[in-house]
């Protein structure tokens, strides 16, 4: 993006998708999802000392709704499987998944019967962070990768290619 | 001192008595537990008023291990296992841990429950402390409690089909995966 102000109100030269990246990438709201000792680890990441807030990660939304990145730290029980599932369905476009802690990435120490080996059996994941806890601070630096791939990432594209999807459909 | 007052108030409801560093506790037989619960939580000296936690035991490791020693000699014969003659004792034991509040004393009662009946009566009637401990055992080991008030799994979803802390139940469980569907 390039912002040039000779003399006036200034002007903008940009494109439309790195505009929209622009924004998405500093207002990263994360819904806290923990569910193990990762769940201390991430609230305080996101308390005052780390203060999550200085990256965009402003608000956390406890409403899937209004989140743009389910930070999932702790285990998963495969009894917690459908309302994690739901939750992620719940989430608008664009979205983002941080697996958080070794039972988040891979079921960690728990190789047993009743937990999850690894969040990414059941939705997609962006960011792994390892650890057991991760401290803070790798958390944060999760955050800040979520933020390089939104970076990276085409709004525009996708939406286009779904409306070329649709029209084909309509025209067949 | 406390084996006699069992002793006194059970009387020959007590099968076998097993004092364990400082720990007694008093095997019964399985028709007669709810009997033998109410008399122990009844009784004026002893008042066992509350259950502190019931649980379920598989033995069936157990009860393989014990005729190992005896064959050691002959180890290639060690994997064709061996049946030691005579019927094997009970699988599964149900054990209650009773504390008396007024006395601070404690005790075990043990239920051997063989797998070819595995209904043990329900101490909700005695403790409503009971009512969870008793799904767990449920879900873990399948001993049904007769009488219980919602004998649900409590741990495992509803749709699980196995239990899981038996022996025979691998670590790593046998694949069962729970999925979200939308109706």
């Amino acid at each position: 993006m390039g912002i040039q102000a000779y003399s006036g109100s200034g002007w903008v030269l940009t494109k439309l998708e790195e505009l929209i990246n622009w924004g998405r990438k500093r207002s990263p709201w994360p819904l806290p999802y923990g569910t193990a000792c990762c769940g201390i680890e991430m609230m305080c990441a996101l308390a005052s000392g780390y203060d999550m807030a200085r990256f965009g990660a402003e608000r956390p939304s406890f409403s899937p709704r209004q989140a743009d990145v389910l930070i999932e730290a702790g285990t998963i029980s495969k009894k917690m499987v459908p309302i994690l599932q739901r939750i992620y369905d719940q989430m608008a476009e664009p979205k983002w998944v941080i697996a958080m802690g070794a039972c988040a990435c891979s079921g960690g120490v728990f190789r047993t019967y009743s937990t999850l080996q690894g969040i990414d059996k059941v939705i997609p994941v962006d960011v792994y962070v390892p650890g057991c806890p991760p401290r803070p601070e790798g958390l944060l630096y999760a955050l800040i990768k979520v933020m390089e791939k939104i970076e990276k990432d085409h709004p525009l594209r996708k939406q286009f290619e779904q409306l070329e999807l649709a029209g084909s459909c309509g025209n067949a | 001192m406390l084996k006699d007052m069992v002793q006194g108030c059970l009387g020959p409801l007590a099968v076998c008595m097993n004092e364990c560093q400082g720990d007694l506790s008093v095997e019964v037989s399985k028709p007669q537990v709810l009997e033998v619960l109410r008399r122990l939580k009844d009784d004026p000296g002893l008042g066992f008023d509350f259950l502190s936690d019931l649980f379920g035991v598989d033995n069936s490791d157990l009860h393989k291990k014990k005729p190992a020693p005896k064959k050691a000699a002959g180890e290639g014969a060690a994997d064709a296992e061996p049946e030691q003659p005579g019927p094997l004792p009970p699988r599964f034991e149900v054990i209650y841990l009773l504390l008396s509040l007024k006395t601070n004393k404690r005790l075990q009662v043990k239920v051997k429950v063989p797998e070819d009946d595995m209904t043990v009566d329900s101490a909700t009637s005695i403790w409503k402390a009971a009512t969870w401990p008793e799904r767990e055992t449920f879900d873990m080991y399948g001993i049904r409690f007769k009488g219980h008030p919602d004998l649900r799994k409590l741990l495992m979803w509803d749709e699980f089909p196995a239990h899981p802390l038996r022996k025979d139940y691998p670590l790593e469980g046998l694949g069962e995966e729970r999925h979200l569907i939308y109706e």
